[in-house]
């Protein structure tokens, strides 16, 4: 089957959802109103609070919500054949994401602009909150390990992709003091450093003394590395230690100086990898060698697919960005709809783009289920297969291979990289909620929480054992990593639902992917715990069955908090919109 | 074709400097705050800051200001709080 149709087809289903199903949503259930006082003209401090044009909005929001995240889940997902992920990708933007994104945006402006932590509180409820703070720290901690994971197997598979990716920091620094002391233009010098980073990319693909390959330092993937580890494991470990050194830096840094660059950097880098991977699906017209279904013996695709494609088909990370600052940004509330709901759909572009990379990138069936032979197997090479299946698209392009598969590695690494940043920054900032909560203000403190943070992240991703030993098995983490995000979308699904009800619309359009999603999430985490995990499991791991628990636990506390909140006669906190 | 392309930079450059432009605001805010709270710090009961660090200058600026006085046509010190004669 011809790969574009699949593309084409996907893209029809995401414009008919924002057509009619957002339409629906924005005039029947949320009403929105062009008329409504949006908290950037209300509160309008020419710092937070900034009505800004819907478009630029929405650049902002995609750029701030796209990440390694939605190109990793689908890529795994392919596992029980594309036409389930793809069916999961497409219709979870459209009914669930979508859903998701615009109604927490429209919530929020409805708050004052308020976070979705805040509004907890207000809707539900104290402990609601503090739920909310756990699973956020849960899901931060599950974000750090994987992606530490991540970018360290990708500097293991594409070693040609270490000195572009470490050439990008002192680029960022210099353009942050660039920008900041001396009030320069953003646009040329981002762009100088993404060229400096790309032509890096080529001299090191081509000149093999570049490519910092510590396993081949240590003699091969049979040879021998420190304290007596193998030299995958040493390398795992080495990697993992140095970005744990990395981002405890960057993290302390104030935004503008690392971050903010790095974002301007990597938009550029979403910029140029959509287009490639668009451009080169058109020009290289590939075709799908992946099976349409793939009947596996070892794990069930249901429930297992909805949390594996996570952010790829709905993400509670993005209501954190619609209420955190778009909402704050929003000009009209009319333009809620354009911002929210199609920042949702990029995202499931994205995935979509992902799923076609690597079900076209094998020669025929039999190589695909060579690699894909396990569900182990599809969640350790997942990533790598679409690094690969991106660059093999972009050779049509006349990009030649090896330059290809660098530049793809070098722009997952670097979403992954700043999604780490963020999270070890938001780990600490919530490390920090709780210690005032809690009455420990010692967790307060920047470094202290700081190092809580990193070390347990650490100590999170070295833990687990992969077939390659100390560190490889980060990975095993992603259901975890999968199903948090799911959880937390659902508390904020539930409360928009909550906050329909109390206005009296009706909330099916909240409730219903709410209830779906915490289904599922519940399942799978029970099936993953119990016959898994769990002592008498087939593959016991006590980690991953205390993680697991008590994502377990979280889950059900949120049902029963939701059928408290919304069977509740009390109508002392019903938000009355205009004079709220 | 050449103005729309120039309108498509302008508006992807708009994107990108967004969240940058409200990070300045905020660190020029809080730098704004920070200066008025050295301004206005003893209104609401801090003591000032600023006088514990210009006591040390006391001892190099004295002569010069005596001589100063001096030739400003006043014989003894204007000032309370600098005692130079």
């Amino acid at each position: 089957m011809n790969a574009i149709i699949v593309a084409v087809a996907g893209m029809i289903v995401f414009a008919l959802g924002y057509r009619f199903y957002s339409k629906f949503v924005a005039e029947k259930i949320f009403r929105l109103d062009p008329n409504y006082v949006t908290p950037a003209h209300r509160y309008k401090d020419g710092v937070d609070f900034v009505p800004t044009n819907k478009l630029v909005l929405w650049g902002h929001h995609f750029t701030s919500v796209a990440g390694a995240a939605p190109i990793l889940g689908p890529a795994i997902a392919v596992y029980w054949g594309w036409l389930p992920a793809l069916l999961w990708v497409v219709l979870g933007t459209v009914f669930a994401a979508g859903v998701h994104d615009f109604g927490t945006l429209v919530l929020s402006v409805r708050h004052k602009g308020q976070s979705v932590g805040t509004l907890a509180h207000r809707l539900i409820g104290q402990r609601a909150k503090i739920l909310f703070l756990f699973i956020i720290l849960i899901l931060v901690l599950m974000v750090n390990a994987v992606f530490a994971w991540v970018i360290s197997n990708l500097f293991i598979k594409f070693p040609a992709s270490v000195l572009p990716v470490f050439i990008q920091i002192p680029l960022a620094i210099w353009i942050g003091t660039a920008v900041y002391k001396r009030q320069k233009k953003l646009l040329v010098p981002s762009l100088i450093a993404l060229a400096v980073m790309y032509i890096t990319a080529v001299i090191s693909s081509k000149v093999g003394f570049l490519q910092i390959d510590l396993v081949k330092y240590m003699g091969g993937t049979e040879g021998t590395g420190l304290f007596g580890l193998g030299a995958v494991s040493t390398a795992f470990f080495i990697w993992i230690v140095i970005l744990m050194v990395y981002v405890y830096f960057a993290s302390t840094l104030p935004v503008w100086r690392l971050l903010q660059p790095r974002d301007f950097i990597n938009s550029h880098q979403l910029v140029v990898g959509l287009g490639i991977l668009y451009l080169g699906l058109l020009f290289a017209n590939p075709t799908i060698t992946a099976p349409m279904t793939n009947a596996t013996s070892d794990v069930s695709w249901f429930p297992l697919l909805f949390i594996t494609i996570a952010c790829g088909a709905i993400s509670g990370f993005h209501g954190l960005v619609s209420s955190g600052t778009s909402s704050k940004q929003l000009n009209k509330e009319t333009d809620a709809r354009f911002v929210g709901y199609l920042g949702a759909v990029g995202e499931g572009i994205l995935a979509l783009v992902s799923i076609i990379a690597v079900i076209t990138f094998f020669p025929n069936k039999d190589a695909f289920l060579a690699t894909y032979s396990s569900f182990g197997a599809a969640n350790g090479s997942g990533l790598t297969v679409f690094v690969e299946g991106a660059s093999k698209l972009a050779t049509s392009l006349y990009i030649p291979a090896d330059v290809a598969t660098t530049i793809v590695s070098i722009i997952v690494i670097s979403f992954a990289a700043t999604t780490l940043d963020t999270s070890v920054r938001l780990m600490r900032y919530i490390i920090a909620e709780l210690g005032m909560e809690y009455n420990m203000p010692k967790l307060s403190k920047k470094h202290v929480a700081t190092s809580i943070a990193v070390l347990s992240s650490a100590a999170l991703v070295l833990l687990p054992e992969g077939p390659n030993g100390f560190g490889s098995g980060g990975y095993l983490l992603w259901p975890l990593f999968g199903t948090a995000n799911q959880l937390l979308a659902g508390i904020s699904l539930l409360l928009i639902a909550v906050w329909l009800k109390r206005l009296g619309r009706n909330y099916m359009v909240a409730i219903i992917p709410m209830i779906f999603l915490l289904f599922m999430t519940l399942l799978a985490m029970f099936k993953q715990v119990v016959y898994e995990w769990s002592w008498f499991g087939s593959s016991s791991n006590w980690l991953l069955f205390i993680f697991g628990a008590i994502i377990f636990v979280f889950a059900v506390w949120i049902i029963l908090t939701a059928f408290s909140a919304l069977s509740s006669k009390d109508n002392q906190q019903i938000s009355t919109d205009l004079d709220d | 074709m050449i103005d729309s392309l120039k309108r498509l930079i302008n508006y992807y450059e708009e994107v990108i400097s967004l969240p940058h432009r409200r990070e300045i605001a905020s660190e020029l805010r809080d730098e704004e705050d920070l200066f008025f709270l050295l301004l206005y710090s003893e209104m609401i009961g801090i003591p000032n800051p600023a006088y514990y660090y210009t006591l040390e200058l006391y001892p190099y600026m004295i002569e010069k200001f005596h001589e100063w006085h001096l030739r400003m046509g006043m014989e003894k010190s204007p000032m309370h709080g600098i005692r130079c004669c």
